[in-house]
């Protein structure tokens, strides 16, 4: 599998370190309740069959994190953004 | 020495003029450079190459390509010793040491052949029925009875000595197999100027052209191939990668292959890799992997002598080797009478064509009369007889029964389209009834099958297929043809292949073998159908056909075939099981290439490591780092090293080099707050020339980290954190700033190679420290304990911290890495009138415990901050990663195991690290359980030993007596509940 970086271009996998599902929303930091919003943020994940948004760490490269948009049955990549993009699109 | 009795006088790729003599099972041989050892021992008259793996039955030689089932062999001797090679593709060379497998005490006279004789009782599964009893007999007893008598060979038990190499190649085309189709079509490919690879697992490229003795342009196809192949390479793109396998197909268009740069030689010469691995990025991908033949399943079908029509045709035309001297062809398809006509040019004997089939092209009954054998239609072979060797078969056609004397019988149980490497992409590959066999589907990848491996069996149609195919790989790709290159033509038009499946001979009692390999026979399908497992997968894993090394590339087809006949199912419904990686066995070291002892990781070494050296410390691997572990004085153990350096600095002063020590330069407007946010503790009020202590939490309220991180201006910060977590935290940091909170105005960048750093602890370290720092005032006034200021030293800016993990007066300097060594040596200089000692980790490890600060063994990844006694760190006035989920219920539980101090209750005792701890009068069990040990040292300034450990209640069990347990090292010691900060609890030395 190789991943194209924004800034570096094409890079194979084994630069890229895996975190995990894009589409988790951290709960708006407010006080120091372990409310079940933070529970949830914190320990559930889907394990998405088909395509899925995910946060990947160009560990051996550039050091950006991105967002792949990644099919995880065919490893198929329709997109790959900059992390601090992706937040600004979710915004 | 013996002759070469059964190799024809003249013919074959191989080269006369150079004989190679070779040993199997001791015995001395000879063969020819161009042969394999399968082909060298038939040219000696050895049949005979093992025996399997769970009857013992005798085994010889059945193919001549990497499907070979039986003739698996142990190749070398020593550390190159490596089982289960096959015969049949590896290549001869000059001393070959061979040794058959599995046999006691000889291949000959195999005692293990017992179990054949007692197989009613071994059926498919039987370890799950008969070894039951009694239960505690199967783990000591029967499995390792069953393993030893089962089994293949002996892998080396010494350090490979060999090297492995990994390389990635990028290509517009990938030509998977050098046979006709994949040859035309590459050249074709590469005449457009496409990047081409063509890899062929063979040392010479023709595929099934070498075994034919067919014409190509009026030529002999393999001079015809060679002039191809030059073609080929005179092309500028392309290349050619012989030895190789393509052995897995994965996502993205990328395939694994495996080169065998110097397995056809005795030793690699020097700098040569025993093996390659590549992995290729391919545009467009061409298969033409060929056809794999089926064995065909009657009784005692696995007897020497009994081989495949398309191996014998093989040995005949490639190697000049007879394989017999009476032969019998037993067909269900039409390509077998190829080998009739192979043979009869080679001077063997065919006595007989035993055809299945109720339609034969007559031109193909009269060819075998002139060739002067007997034509049995609607015939099968029924039994083979003879048990080391073949010596004839019994016949049934019509009512009738006949046996016929023979030391050769070719079988051919029709084509296997070879679509491993299409069906990994995850596609199934479709039933043809016409074939019977499987043919590629639509691919779901870039890529495309020509030739025998999509069912295409006529030479001349397979030839035009791959001219198309390398040209519209090419086009695919942005390449436009330079014209189409010319299709070659063939001399002989062949019949069209033709075939009426015959799965299995019903006919006779004797053993019937499917998986060669496994030993599974045609009852254990029946059975397995019988008792339930009637899924293609469980059939598979309830008999393990399939499952041995040739990975079911006989069996697949046949045993599905016959499940399907039980089930009364067509076979498209009962499918394939699922394809998977590697298509033929891949070794272990070309996985892991260079990474492995020294070169598993790259290896750190700070500044001032020669230094170290020169003064022969003692070394300990910190992650990729090497860290001086004591610097021992002559005849000094580490006990008593690290003893001598901990009094060092406690009575006078001692230099730590801690250039490991994550090290990140943090710049900007927003630093305070990207700091408040990621330690739990507050860094709004941090004045410049300060340095603070901070705890960093994960999102679930556990420990992170911890170090301390200094203000050097307004908006310059210098962080640290340990050793062991500085690449997790600088990936933090990159997290929450870029994902999370990509408004703030912060850069940081890891320095943690660009800074010397060295701890000066001790009461006279400012003596020693001020004979070098003069532009600086580092008295306690105008340099209190964590201050922290840059200055310049000599002609270059420095840093200096008052930090102290020992919990002495202690600072520490940052130096440019490049200046490390002499401003080591400087310091070392400086404090020779004060006896400065250089200290290791251990002597570092002592100080800390001793101070009762928290290090690695207790910042664990399950520890929080109230867990070791830094509850009171965390803000309440703030939002900081891990708030939340720290406060959860189960973090605040009074039971919750917190820090504390142990000490032995005894001078003459000793602790361990890992060992629990129970009441004075429990036992030890997990029940009484109170807690555990997690640092332990024995304490030179307490003079006994102490630890660090975890107790439930914390704090509040100080006073009470325990037994600290540890079965692993059969040792338990009592020990009494403390405060954990054993060593100038109120800090007094270090404020001075």
């Amino acid at each position: 599998m190789r991943i194209n970086c924004p800034c570096c271009g094409k890079r194979p996998i084994d630069e890229f370190s895996y975190l995990g599902d894009a589409t988790l929303k951290r709960p708006q930091v407010a006080g120091g309740e372990a409310t079940r919003e933070w529970h949830d943020y914190v320990y559930l994940r889907d394990n998405v069959r088909g395509p899925h948004y995910e946060y990947w760490h160009h560990t051996g490269g550039c050091r950006v994190w991105l967002v792949v948009h990644r099919d995880t049955l065919s490893h198929e990549i329709f997109e790959v953004l900059l992390a601090s993009d992706w937040r600004q699109r979710q915004v | 020495m013996s002759s070469q009795t059964y190799r024809n006088p003249e013919g074959g790729l191989i080269d006369r003029e150079q004989p190679f003599g070779f040993s199997f099972d001791g015995m001395g041989y000879q063969g020819y450079a161009g042969d394999t050892v399968a082909s060298a021992l038939l040219a000696n008259g050895v049949h005979l190459a093992g025996r399997s793996f769970k009857y013992h039955r005798p085994r010889g030689i059945y193919t001549a390509g990497p499907e070979e089932p039986n003739a698996l062999l142990e190749l070398r001797n020593g550390a190159r010793r490596e089982p289960n090679t096959r015969a049949t593709v590896a290549e001869l060379y000059q001393g070959l040491e061979a040794t058959s497998q599995n046999r006691w005490p000889s291949l000959k006279w195999d005692l293990m052949s017992i179990a054949g004789e007692a197989s009613a009782f071994l059926p498919a599964g039987f370890y799950y029925k008969t070894f039951m009893w009694p239960k505690q007999f199967w783990e000591k007893l029967y499995e390792p009875a069953i393993r030893r008598a089962a089994g293949l060979g002996r892998a080396a038990t010494l350090e490979d000595p060999d090297h492995y190499e990994r390389c990635t190649l990028h290509c517009d085309v990938l030509v998977v197999g050098a046979g006709p189709a994949g040859l035309v079509a590459a050249l074709s490919a590469a005449r457009s100027g496409a990047r081409v690879v063509l890899v062929e697992q063979d040392h010479r490229v023709g595929g099934s052209l070498l075994r034919s003795a067919v014409q190509l342009d009026g030529h002999e196809a393999t001079r015809r191939v060679d002039q191809l192949r030059v073609d080929f390479l005179q092309c500028e793109q392309a290349t050619l990668l012989n030895r190789t396998t393509v052995f897995g197909y994965y996502d993205h268009n990328i395939l694994g292959a495996v080169e065998r740069v110097c397995d056809h030689l005795a030793v690699p010469p020097a700098h040569q890799p025993r093996q390659r691995l590549w992995r290729i990025h391919a545009g467009r991908v061409v298969l033409a992997t060929g056809a794999i033949e089926r064995p065909l399943v009657f009784g005692n079908n696995d007897r020497p002598g009994i081989m495949l029509a398309g191996a014998v045709s093989t040995y005949v035309n490639r190697y000049a080797v007879r394989p017999g001297k009476r032969a019998v062809v037993f067909t269900n398809n039409s390509s077998a009478y190829q080998t009739v006509r192979d043979l009869t040019r080679a001077g063997i004997s065919v006595v007989a064509v035993v055809d299945s089939r109720a339609s034969v092209d007559p031109q193909q009954i009269a060819m075998t009369h002139d060739a002067g054998a007997r034509h049995f239609g609607k015939a099968m072979v029924s039994n083979a007889n003879g048990r080391l060797r073949l010596n004839g078969v019994d016949i049934v056609s019509g009512g009738g029964s006949e046996h016929i004397e023979c030391d050769l019988l070719c079988v051919s149980g029709g084509w296997n389209p070879d679509v491993q490497l299409h069906s990994q992409t995850g596609v199934r590959p479709l039933w043809s009834a016409r074939h019977a066999a499987f043919l590629p589907a639509e691919p779901r990848q870039a890529e495309c099958s020509i030739g025998a491996c999509k069912g295409q069996f006529d030479l001349a149609a397979a030839l035009s297929q791959g001219v198309a195919a390398g040209v519209d790989a090419a086009r695919q790709c942005g390449f436009k043809s330079a014209g189409q290159i010319a299709v070659p033509t063939v001399d002989r038009i062949e019949a069209p292949y033709h075939i009426e499946a015959l799965w299995r001979v019903r006919a006779g009692r004797a053993k019937a073998l499917v998986d060669f390999q496994n030993d599974v026979a045609r009852t254990d399908i029946a059975l397995s159908a019988r008792e339930g497992y009637r899924s293609v997968e469980h059939m598979k894993r309830y008999t393990t056909l399939g499952m041995a090394t040739d990975q079911g590339k006989l069996s697949g087809v046949n045993g599905l075939a016959i499940l399907a006949e039980e089930l009364g199912k067509p076979i498209e419904q009962v499918g394939t099981t699922t394809f998977r990686p590697p298509v033929v066995p891949v070794s272990m070291g070309i996985l892991a290439g260079t990474s492995r002892g020294r070169l598993f990781q790259p290896t750190r070494y700070t500044p001032m490591h020669q230094w170290a050296v020169n003064r022969a410390a003692v070394f300990v691997e910190a992650g990729q780092w090497l860290r001086p572990r004591y610097y021992p004085k002559s005849g000094e153990g580490m006990m008593a090293a690290s003893v001598r350096e901990t009094l060092g600095v406690r009575s006078s002063v001692g230099l730590c080099d801690v250039s490991t020590l994550g090290k990140i330069d943090v710049q900007g407007r927003d630093v305070a707050e990207f700091l408040n946010r990621l330690y739990c503790n507050g860094w709004k009020t941090l004045p410049v020339g300060k340095a603070r202590y901070g705890l960093m939490l994960r999102e679930d309220g556990l420990v992170l980290d911890d170090g301390t991180t200094s203000r050097l201006s307004d908006q310059h910060y210098f962080m640290t954190t340990t050793t062991a977590e500085a690449a997790a935290v600088m990936g933090h940091m990159e997290y929450y700033h870029q994902a999370v909170w990509p408004e703030l105005d912060v850069q940081y960048c890891s320095v943690t190679e660009q800074w010397a750093a060295m701890a000066i602890a001790g009461p006279n370290s400012r003596k020693v420290l001020q004979k070098l720092v003069t532009s600086l005032d580092i008295s306690n006034e105008a340099f209190p304990f964590l201050a922290a200021a840059e200055f310049q030293l000599g002609g270059f800016t420095a840093r200096l911290f008052r930090i102290s993990f020992s919990g002495e007066l202690a600072f520490e300097l940052n130096v440019p890495a490049g200046y490390g060594e002499s401003v080591w040596q400087a310091l070392m200089e400086a404090g020779e009138e004060f006896d400065i000692v250089p200290y290791g980790t251990e002597a570092l490890g002592i100080m800390r415990i001793e101070k009762g600060h928290v290090a690695g063994p207790e910042v664990n990844g399950q520890t929080s901050a109230a867990d070791m006694g830094l509850g009171g760190m965390m803000s309440g006035k703030k939002d900081y990663i891990g708030r939340p989920m720290a406060a959860r219920q189960a973090f605040l539980e009074e039971q919750r195991e917190r820090l504390i101090g142990l000490r032995c209750v005894s001078k003459a005792d000793r602790l361990y690290a890992g060992a629990h701890l129970v009441g004075i009068d429990d036992a030890a069990v997990i029940a009484n359980d109170q807690g555990h040990i997690t640092s332990i040292t024995y304490s030179p300034m307490l003079d006994i030993w102490i630890g660090l450990g975890f107790i439930k209640g914390g704090t509040s069990r100080i006073g009470e007596k325990l037994r600290a347990v540890n079965p692993l090292q059969d040792h338990e010691a009592e020990v009494e509940v403390v405060s954990p900060h054993f060593f100038d609890p109120d800090n007094e030395r270090l404020y001075v």
